[in-house]
């Protein structure tokens, strides 16, 4: 990150003819794409997201959904028609992951990405600008990281009737905190840096150089927490649901899917495993997708 | 150092002062508000509901509840002749319900002075007697897996270090991401399913003795099988953190100069280790304890619901499904404070431990 990440440089070959080197995006892209371990989780996640987003294809072939009884109770895993087996009032258990795959999936990516800009925003203003603003922003982190996320989001969520928006606004409200303070910092960092300084002579105002100039540079950051944080959003609202303050059945969460198996969990234990082995699975990607993001951006890494 | 703590109590006190505000700000946000949660028998009467709002003072401005909540409210309605009836009122009317009469003087003390007012439930007792006759649960179970995860989670990173590259560290890392996305739920039905119950039948599904009333509970000593799964079940979180954050803590001193002088002098690579090594890389673990604190409190939560643990961390749970208002504030508020002592001693033991930070 020690050159701004759009900067080309220009060096002339022994035939004379311009050669453009890759920027640092490019070349932090290129080992992520020669990371087998990353790449395994894009996969696994991309796969993942598919199926679930798929499932109307996959239950128009099997024949079957989520809603429906279908067939008897606690039947095995394979059965004929019933991949995964059916859950203790005869619904088909594959049928039910994949949907409660998409409000999972989606809460987790979407109040990410509003902490994320969230976070962002407040950051960058904070640490470009700095002064009042700057302790104002900081004593409301350091408040909001005083109460333990769970509890927080578990008020919320209990006191206003939880569903999915709630849920995606109470967890983006509450979970920028940790994205502000690094760009903050890295803002910091940035302002006092030649390339601003020198925009700033060129005539740039405060919007453009912290949008423009600050903002690409802090490109890595950005992406490695948005990985992490999906997976730790996932976990907090599987956790919820989990409790009973999340998304409420009939609509099936995996978190959800998990509490109503515990209390038949010896007559259909596939019942319990699934829906636990999707929440890991996706967490496990992204935070492997974090740690190879992290590694592909870091300028010390060698080629 | 005195100063350092004296600075750093001062700073928290904006830092309470906003928490305050928000968890009351969001318990007013929701619909129907207390008087709801208390009246849901439809043989309450709309009359009967009234009154009890005007009681409660539900309908008073946001600021005079807050400051109801907060310092009370003897100072605000109260009786200066001692004949038991109200006659001086601060910012509230005497006669809040509106009959003619003045309404009992205030006994709340407010936040500030301990009184986190009585619960809806648990026969309308003060908050403050229900949380802490569960605190022994809870502190029983948090510092079981706390000692488990320094316990192992420490030797373990140290290892992995020393044979940095080598077959058990690469095992310790793949690991400990596991266990760090491994949902804490999950891990312990799962656990359930194998050892508890209809599985192995090793150890029991949870029901640690609960709070009884007469002849409390057995030594600790006699009911240590019911602290070993919820205590995994916590404590795997801590591992993976522990045995990660001590790796590279310990590979991190292995670059100091005073190493490679060690090893200059002709020490053994043990002694270079475990003399010189480890004493200094230990150091940074009392960075841990503030967010251990957090880990503890969330991981309460959850695990005391799985296995029937009767700590706060149940009581946080139960007092939300019943929207038991002033027993959910005072977890929060309490919840809070700890964090913020964690924080606070997790400085202070670094500073301690280490002579080459300075608290200023």
């Amino acid at each position: 990150m020690s050159s701004p990440v759009g900067t080309k440089l220009e060096t002339k070959s022994v035939a004379g003819e311009a050669r453009v080197s890759p920027s640092l995006l490019q070349l932090a892209l290129r080992r992520l794409w020669r990371d087998r371990l990353s790449m395994a989780a894009i996969g696994v996640l991309l796969f993942l997201t598919l199926l679930c987003f798929g499932a109307p294809v996959i239950n128009a072939l099997t024949g079957t959904n989520s809603r429906n009884i279908v067939s008897d109770s606690f039947l095995p895993p394979l059965t004929p028609g019933h991949f995964l087996g059916t859950d203790d009032i005869g619904r088909d258990h594959l049928a039910r992951l994949l949907e409660a795959g998409q409000v999972s999936l989606s809460i987790g990516f979407l109040a990410a990405l509003m902490a994320l800009a969230i976070g962002v925003t407040v950051g960058l203003l904070a640490g470009f600008i700095g002064g009042h603003l700057d302790d104002g922003v900081i004593w409301f982190i350091t408040t909001l990281n005083s109460i333990p996320l769970l509890f927080i989001i578990l008020l919320i969520a209990a006191f206003l009737s939880p569903n999915a928006t709630t849920l995606i606004l109470a967890l983006g409200l509450f979970g920028w905190t940790g994205t502000a303070r690094l760009v903050r910092g890295e803002a910091i960092a940035l302002r006092e840096r030649e390339f601003i300084i020198s925009a700033r002579a060129s005539g740039a105002g405060n919007l453009r150089l912290m949008f423009a100039h600050v903002l690409p540079n802090q490109l890595s950051i950005i992406l490695i927490n948005l990985a992490i944080d999906i997976g730790i959003i996932i976990l907090v609202e599987a956790t919820l649901s989990f409790l009973g303050f999340g998304v409420q059945p009939p609509q099936p969460t995996w978190g959800n899917m998990l509490t109503e198996s515990r209390s038949f969990m010896y007559y259909g234990p596939h019942l319990v495993f699934w829906p636990g082995f999707l929440i890991f699975v996706t967490v496990l990607c992204l935070y492997v997708l974090g740690d190879g993001l992290r590694d592909a951006f870091d300028p010390t890494t060698i080629d | 150092m005195t100063k350092f703590v004296i600075r750093r109590v001062l700073q928290a006190i904006p830092t309470l002062f906003g928490i305050s505000i928000l968890v009351y700000a969001i318990m007013l946000a929701t619909p129907g508000g207390p008087v709801a949660a208390l009246t849901f028998s439809p043989t309450v009467t709309p009359q009967e509901r009234a009154a009890l709002a005007a009681q409660l003072g539900v309908n008073d401005p946001f600021h005079i509840q807050y400051l109801r909540w907060l310092l009370g409210d003897d100072w605000m309605r109260f009786d200066s002749d001692g004949d038991g009836i109200a006659d001086t009122a601060y910012l509230i009317p005497l006669d809040a319900d509106g009959d003619g009469e003045p309404e009992p003087p205030g006994t709340r003390r407010g936040l500030l002075r301990g009184d986190f007012g009585s619960s809806f439930f648990h026969g309308r007792r003060h908050v403050i007697d229900v949380i802490f006759e569960r605190l022994g649960a809870t502190l029983e179970l948090g510092v079981a897996s706390l000692v488990v995860g320094l316990t192992i989670g420490i030797p373990v990173g140290v290892l992995a270090a020393v044979n940095r590259g080598g077959p058990f560290d690469n095992f310790t890392r793949v690991v400990s991401v596991i266990f760090n996305a491994f949902p804490v739920f999950w891990l312990g039905l799962i656990l359930l399913l194998i050892f508890g119950g209809t599985g192995l039948g090793l150890l029991p599904m949870g029901n640690r003795c609960g709070l009884v009333l007469v002849g409390g509970c057995p030594p600790l000593y006699e009911r240590l099988e019911y602290l070993v799964l919820p205590t995994f079940v916590i404590a795997a979180g801590f591992l993976a953190v522990y045995s990660r954050f001590m790796r590279a803590s310990v590979l991190d001193v292995g670059t100091q100069d005073y190493i490679r002088t060690a090893r200059a002098k002709g020490l053994s690579g043990r002694m270079v280790w475990f003399r010189h090594g480890l004493r200094n890389a230990l150091i940074p673990i009392a960075t841990l304890l503030g967010p251990s604190v957090t880990g503890v409190l969330s991981g309460a939560v959850v695990t005391e619901n799985i296995f029937s643990w009767p700590g706060v961390g149940r009581l946080a749970v139960s007092s939300l499904q019943q929207r038991d208002y002033p027993t959910v504030m005072a977890i929060v508020m309490l919840a809070s404070i700890t964090t913020i002592i964690g924080y606070l001693l997790s400085d202070m033991l670094y500073a301690l431990i280490d002579p080459r930070i300075r608290l200023r």
